[in-house]
């Protein structure tokens, strides 16, 4: 059924239908909405879940992971500060193996108090052993969180999964969304290895250095082992829905000479910035990059790469240039833009592709390059 | 609680588990933040508990409690969830999940061990290091007061709650039992001491104890629905204390420790029963 | 690509309307975004949303800066609100107002929302909704269908003097 919904609403809704046993949240700007939805199914009795209104986000998570290694489906949503807080328990969660599934709204980081869209909050988790993924409309935002649960759930994976959504940007702009009849679509959950007093264990117990590396390997082989559950998974939500999701999505790349690289709401109004240089006769395509982790094999052989960061990490450079350069080892043309929720339009992004300086870094409305 | 843990020589906290779990029987789950009682369990892949334990940051075993409660209760299982945790994970890094667990209404049992220091790290001041006392981080004796964590607790008015001490087995099963039997929240703090930590010898540890129930540094009573009823040994040690001094001079961490002290911690005592005796008047 | 900006203060419902305006174009066959300017927003501060309306999928985010048409919700943001600026030059304006305002190279429009409201007795916490009657003037002016309009309008709201007030200010519209 297609209805007007904002990204948070879409989210929220995505959850109710997959129907966790535990939500355990705490609001921040611009998340508040998701949980406030959720709280509203529950209290409504739209949902047969257990809202835990925690007194912060490290408790959030903890709560999830406390709920998760009983075998229960749980979720949680956060954003900027609210995932910072939660830092310690994302590699927690991760760690433990646990399929928790988190939507995280992209906000900047203080000081000063920004609660615009950024990157960098969700970055600063890149390496917790969290699959992520960045959506770019509200429709995506909905059919993400589904494909989440199925993807953290599945056997072969056994990993929390983020999706994350622009603040503002995406949290809170109304898009048509096309809800579906759920089905089979996501299994029962089934841990393996969930607590059961009729067979006690200790969870981890104290770990020896002969030891650590092998759960640490184990996380990284199920990551590697993750890349195929999400293709199948986008393959049948492909079949049952109709709409298709791959690692990236790609736009007029094939005959391009330049790419732009982008991730979130920037990737997808990359779009436009495409169709006004090719009608400049600039062949420009956009690759907007959906999931980061697992970070895909990107097909940018021979092409000229503008990457878009809404990010930053100091000293290094942006983070998904900085990604994309490790995989290509060639030069590209970095553009740091959308910091703070920094307004960035179509005209600016084909501007960024126009005046291209292949190895250089541009921060857009700082008048230098670097 | 199976045989050889890997805990110190003397510790009370391996004899105050050993009552707990025989307390609390089969159908139950362990939430331990990082404390003496991580190391206790053993080295993976081994473990000394007959019970599963989750193991969780230090900062969060209240909030990982209560969603592991709630996942229980939904589920349909009346599963015991304990909460495990020393004095650092309580009345410091935990106090936030614990008071936020304790406002929610959480259905599980928070246990504080207490044995006034971060024993695992070699005994560092905590909010439970008494004044007076020296630890690694306060080599001439702390000069701030205990935090009363069982006010704080009060504070949120759980069905049920007692302090324990390891020196007295059956009081500690008792109590277990009986906080098991409510719905809510409910809390025992158990006065465990520690040979490395207190330095005093290993065999002394029940005797330290009980100098501490004798001395009043340390109180047995309960709680229930409001009403407070102060159990018989402390009873007995408020109609004739024991000198402080006695309790003080065997253990290593208060050699030396100032008169004037001394004498603030007797003052703590005094108005500590007093206070006690008003409430349990006020609530009989 | 048709672009609106909904110049209104908080608590009027400059949203909602931005909302309802972006449902009836769906009903309409079309596509549409809505959205506020994205901020924390005060009672009773200016405000304004935003309505893209296409025939295609719709994929910018940033803001509206030549709109097509302009909505004032409540003429005193003019005041201190270029309402405006950026207007596409022969760009369209609806403005709630009861009496006949004239821009040079603009077309405008009005209808007194605030009076329909009231004889509607369609008030919440002492405000005259205007977000349900505004639908109405746009469908008036062939932004929406009026058919559209009073779908969505009932989508969200159970109560028909909504759909009422929007009917009379397509009426109440001069030529």
């Amino acid at each position: 059924m297609k209805k007007i919904a904002t990204g948070n609403k879409a989210v929220a809704e995505a959850v109710r239908q997959a129907a966790p046993g535990v939500v355990a949240a705490y609001p921040i700007t611009p998340q508040t909405e998701i949980v406030e939805q959720i709280a509203e199914f529950v209290t409504g009795g739209l949902m047969p879940t257990r809202y835990i209104a925690v007194e912060s986000e490290h408790s959030a998570m903890a709560a999830c992971i406390g709920a998760s290694i009983t075998g229960m489906r749980t979720f949680t949503a956060t954003s900027s500060h609210g995932l910072l807080y939660m830092h310690e328990m994302t590699n927690w969660a991760a760690g433990a193996r646990l399929p928790i599934v988190m939507a995280n709204v992209n906000r900047s980081l203080g000081p000063g108090w920004n609660i615009w869209a950024e990157h960098t909050d969700a970055l600063q988790e890149r390496d917790t052993g969290w699959l992520q993924v960045y959506v770019s409309t509200v429709q995506e935002a909905y059919d993400t969180i589904l494909m989440a649960f199925r993807i953290a759930e599945h056997n072969d994976v056994l990993l929390p999964v983020m999706v994350n959504l622009d603040g503002f940007l995406l949290s809170h702009i109304m898009q048509p969304v096309d809800t579906v009849e759920l089905g089979d679509f996501i299994p029962a959950i089934y841990l393996p290895y969930a607590i059961d007093p009729k067979h006690p264990a200790g969870y981890g117990t104290l770990t020896g250095p002969d030891q650590q590396f092998k759960f640490r390997w184990d996380i990284e082989r199920s990551m590697r082992d993750s890349v195929k559950v999400i293709e199948e998974t986008g393959k049948d939500f492909s079949k049952r829905f109709g709409r298709n999701y791959g690692f990236t999505e790609d736009y007029l790349c094939d005959d391009a000479d330049v790419i732009v690289v982008a991730m979130g709401t920037l990737g997808k109004e990359a779009e436009v910035a495409i169709d006004l240089l090719r009608k400049e006769g600039i062949k420009a395509g956009s690759m907007r990059l959906r999931w980061l982790r697992p970070f895909p094999k990107l097909n940018l052989k021979g092409k000229q790469v503008v990457v878009i960061d809404r990010d930053y990490s100091f000293g290094r450079g942006g983070i998904l240039a900085t990604e994309i350069m490790a995989q290509t080892k060639e030069d590209l043309y970095s553009v740091i833009a959308g910091i703070g929720g920094q307004e960035v339009t179509y005209d600016d992004i084909a501007g960024f592709v126009r005046t291209r300086h292949m190895g250089k870094e541009f921060w857009f409305g700082v008048n230098a390059h670097v | 609680m199976l045989k050889c843990t890997s805990a110190c020589a003397g510790c009370s906290d391996s004899l105050a588990l050993r009552y707990v779990l025989k307390a609390a029987g089969p159908d139950t789950v362990m939430v331990v933040p990082a404390c003496c009682t991580s190391v206790i369990q053993g080295i993976y892949p081994n473990t000394a508990f007959n019970v599963p334990v989750y193991n969780i940051a230090f900062g969060a075993a209240a909030a990982c409690a209560s969603g592991m409660s709630n996942a229980f209760r939904a589920a349909g299982k009346k599963t015991n969830v304990i909460v495990y945790a020393g004095d650092g994970g309580t009345l410091d890094i935990g106090i936030q999940a614990m008071s936020g667990a304790f406002e929610r209404g959480t259905d599980f049992l928070y246990i504080c061990y207490d044995n006034e220091a971060y024993g695992n790290t070699g005994m560092q001041r905590s909010g439970g290091t008494p004044m007076g006392a020296k630890t690694t981080t306060t080599p001439t004796g702390k000069t701030d007061a205990k935090k009363d964590i069982d006010a704080i607790i009060a504070a949120h008015d759980p069905p049920y709650m007692a302090t324990a001490c390891a020196a007295y087995p059956q009081d500690i099963f008792k109590k277990v039992q009986k906080a098991l039997t409510f719905r809510g929240p409910t809390f025992i703090h158990i006065l465990a001491p520690c040979p490395p930590g207190w330095r005093y010898p290993t065999e002394k540890s029940v005797e330290m104890g009980k100098l501490a129930v004798k001395s009043g540094m340390w109180v047995l009573y309960e709680r229930e629905y409001g009403k407070v009823t102060i159990g018989p040994q402390s009873k007995a040690a408020m109609k004739k204390p024991l000198p402080l001094e006695e309790y003080l001079s065997p253990q290593g961490r208060f050699k030396g420790i100032d008169t004037k002290v001394v004498e603030i911690l007797k003052q703590r005592i005094a108005k500590n029963y007093q206070r006690l005796a008003a409430d349990e008047e006020a609530s009989a | 690509m048709f672009e609106i900006r909904i110049h209104s203060r908080g608590g009027q419902g400059g949203v909602t309307a931005a909302r309802l305006l972006a449902m009836a174009a769906l009903h309409d066959g079309k596509y549409a975004t809505a959205c506020p300017f994205y901020g924390a927003e005060r009672r009773g501060a200016p405000i304004v949303s935003f309505v893209r309306i296409d025939d295609k999928p719709i994929k910018v985010y940033s803001q509206i800066r030549q709109p097509d048409m302009v909505v004032v919700l409540d003429t005193s943001v003019m005041d201190t609100v270029d309402v405006l600026h950026g207007l596409k030059k022969g760009g369209r304006i609806f403005i709630n107002s009861a009496g006949k305002r004239e821009f040079s190279d603009f077309e405008c429009r009005n209808v007194d929302l605030t009076g329909i409201a009231l004889r509607e007795n369609l008030v919440v916490s002492g405000s005259p909704i205007l977000n349900t009657p505004v639908l109405g003037a746009l469908a008036r002016m062939g932004i929406i269908t009026a058919e559209s309009g009073k779908l969505a309008i009932r989508e969200m709201f159970s109560d028909e003097r909504n759909v009422k007030a929007a009917d009379a200010a397509y009426k109440e519209m001069s030529a």
